[in-house]
């Protein structure tokens, strides 16, 4: 238990590529903060810059009150769960999880204890005899979890743990990794590209795009107020819509149709969740129906807007549909960004 | 058992002929010929032989300089091993250890492995050569008159030196491969549970790298019984009585000079049941051995 403390810390390469840009930011005691964005935005290297597993460039990294950047990855308290587990094949699951604590000095008893413990907690009791090679997915995932647990660590690292998962497996361990983390009261950081497992896990979220942050926020906070187009167009399933528009008076235009909202005059990027949008005979904007996806409780109509891709997501009623529907949206419903730089207006 | 369907039924047995042929021409022809031989006493003359019964074999057991060639072979063997591989692993674990220039370090190391055994053999014996050999300059330097083919240690230091360095690239390359084969993030996962790195490699690394480290074992054994050969016969240069010798070379000098065929024979088929037992060693550890992945 401990908290993190990262002031202006840079990763760059040898060959000049910057992987991470200076990045300052705090995790409290016992948060849970998932690093979420697509493949290459430096999630995984800012991870393992705090395992210790890539050099810090600049910037100092501090795990509970000491300055860690030195210090080898045993030494900084940590405990990492890996994307393909990672764990040792030629020893037992008793003995992967105790191998770490037999390194530390922990007697025979200790370490029978603590891996009783975590077998426990996470049914592994039946498997401890077994090589990883007899285990299934989602029990490797599980003994890698055990592995971090009973070290009882400062910190939990997690690069990706479940995406090698198949989805309801996942949606298990989710919930699983969730109820053990907030128990056990341990600081975790967690990286994925699964923009569910951000909101779902998240105390806060931090939303990386090319060695950036681009915004640090509760769950709802990056949903209801995203900061830039990439967060909005990233957080959220299906994602939200963004259309060119432009400013006029205190009206924004879409095409040919006007909403009223108050706008700067000028290019604009307007931004729509497809389930803050309703059909309506009364709506404003006309759609332009092409392709209707059922999800069972809801389903997602594509089309466009003034020739631009939209998508609408409503609660599925069974009815008809004509090719051409009227859109309403509250006007809380807008999220206007500069048309230029992406970022919120 | 799956069976292939062929329309015409001599089809296979067309098909398995050339390499059957071939088999039964250089392997079980002359280990035939050699157990047969085996027991026969032959007129050094080429004028007949006798049989002898199983003469050949306890003359063997009795002779105190089949022991003593025996027993070199044995120390030879366990060296040529040990050390070709000791030394192999050393490299090949600082090899994987480069980060920059990587490629190019360990194509160069690769490089030697391109050179043909003979003549790599050759280049062994030059380094060792009386004259311009400048490890004999060395120990020169240092007053020891190294001789090679005149005093019996200094052959066997010679003979050991060529054949470890000349077995050396094949054990690199594999045990290289070996330690490349071991998962990136499992190595990572050590380096967060285990802060020292010798403990690491023979906790992880080393049993990760076993099943490579097996199969080369059983080669290098191979290798310093019979494919020594060559070094040897450099080094002894044509004077075996006083100099030391393998098994395989006291076939050759006790068969081909001696023109003691029976007792030659059955040398060779004490050595034939030697590598069949290594051969049935290998194929049992080879079915038991844990596949981890």
């Amino acid at each position: 238990m401990a908290t993190v403390s990262v002031t202006d810390i840079s990763k760059t390469y040898p060959n000049g590529a910057q992987a991470v840009h200076p990045a300052s930011f705090d995790i409290a005691d016992g948060e849970l903060i998932v690093l979420v964005g697509p493949s290459g935005c430096g999630k995984s290297t800012l991870l393992r810059m705090v395992a210790g597993l890539e050099d810090i460039t600049t910037g100092d990294l501090r795990i509970g009150d000491r300055v860690v950047n030195n210090l080898d990855p045993a030494e900084r308290d940590i405990a990492m769960v890996f994307q393909n587990y990672a764990l040792y094949p030629h020893m037992s699951v008793a003995k992967n999880m105790a191998y770490g604590l037999k390194n530390r000095g922990a007697t025979k008893d200790q370490i029978a204890a603590k891996v009783d413990e975590a077998a426990k907690m996470l049914s592994l009791t039946p498997l401890l005899d077994r090589r990883p090679s007899q285990l299934s997915g989602g029990q490797r995932q599980r003994v890698a979890m055990g592995r971090a647990i009973v070290r009882d660590p400062a910190l939990f690292l997690f690069d990706e743990p479940l995406s090698n998962l198949d989805a309801k497996l996942r949606h298990q361990m989710r919930v699983e990794i969730r109820n053990l983390q907030r128990r056990l009261n341990v600081t975790a950081m967690y990286v994925t590209h699964d923009q569910v497992e951000a909101m779902t896990m998240a105390d806060r979220i931090f939303v990386l795009n090319a060695g950036k942050i681009e915004q640090i926020g509760t769950p709802s906070e990056i949903y209801r107020t995203p900061a830039s187009t990439f967060v909005a167009s990233f957080m959220g399933a299906p994602p939200m819509n963004l259309v060119s528009a432009k400013g006029v008076g205190r009206q924004v235009l879409i095409g040919d149709s006007a909403i009223s909202h108050p706008c700067a005059d000028g290019d604009v990027t307007l931004g729509i969740r497809p389930e803050q949008v309703t059909l309506s005979d009364t709506g404003t904007i006309p759609f332009k129906l092409t392709l209707v996806e059922e999800l069972g409780a809801s389903r997602l109509l594509h089309g466009k807007i003034a020739g631009q891709d939209f998508v609408v997501n409503t609660p599925n009623d069974d009815a008809a549909l004509a090719d051409d529907l009227l859109l309403d949206f509250g006007l809380d419903a807008l999220h206007l960004f500069d048309a230029l730089t992406g970022q919120r207006l | 058992m799956k069976r292939a369907a062929f329309s015409q039924p001599l089809m296979p047995v067309a098909l398995l002929l050339p390499q059957l042929i071939i088999i039964a021409v250089f392997f079980y022809w002359p280990a035939g010929e050699a157990i047969y031989s085996s027991f026969f006493l032959q007129d050094p003359f080429g004028f007949g032989s006798n049989y002898v019964g199983a003469d050949n074999y306890t003359r063997l057991a009795k002779s105190s300089e089949y022991a003593k060639v025996a027993g070199f072979t044995l120390f030879f063997t366990v060296l040529v091993t040990f050390l070709s591989l000791g030394i192999a692993l050393l490299l090949a674990v600082k090899a994987d250890k480069v980060i920059r220039g990587a490629k190019t370090y360990r194509t160069l190391l690769m490089w030697v492995y391109a050179v043909a055994p003979p003549v790599a053999g050759f280049l062994g014996a030059l380094l060792f050569d009386q004259n311009i050999g400048p490890i004999t300059d060395l120990f020169a330097y240092f007053g020891y008159n190294l001789q090679i083919g005149l005093n019996y240690n200094d052959t066997a230091f010679a003979m050991i030196v060529v054949s470890v360095w000349k077995q050396i690239p094949v054990n690199f390359i594999f045990l290289l491969s070996g330690l490349q084969s071991i998962p990136v993030a499992v190595r990572e996962a050590a380096l967060i549970d285990n802060k020292s790195g010798t403990r690491r490699f023979w906790d992880i690394t080393f049993p990760l790298l076993a099943p490579t480290a097996f199969f080369l074992l059983i080669i290098n054994i191979t290798y310093a019984l019979f494919d020594t050969f060559g070094v040897i016969d450099i080094m002894v240069k044509g004077n075996p009585a006083s100099n030391p010798i393998t098994l395989v070379y006291k076939v050759y000098t006790d068969g081909f000079r001696g023109s003691d065929l029976g007792g030659s024979s059955a040398q060779s088929v004490v050595l034939m049941v030697l590598v069949l037992a290594l051969t049935v060693m290998q194929f049992r550890m080879l079915e038991r051995r844990i596949h981890y992945t």
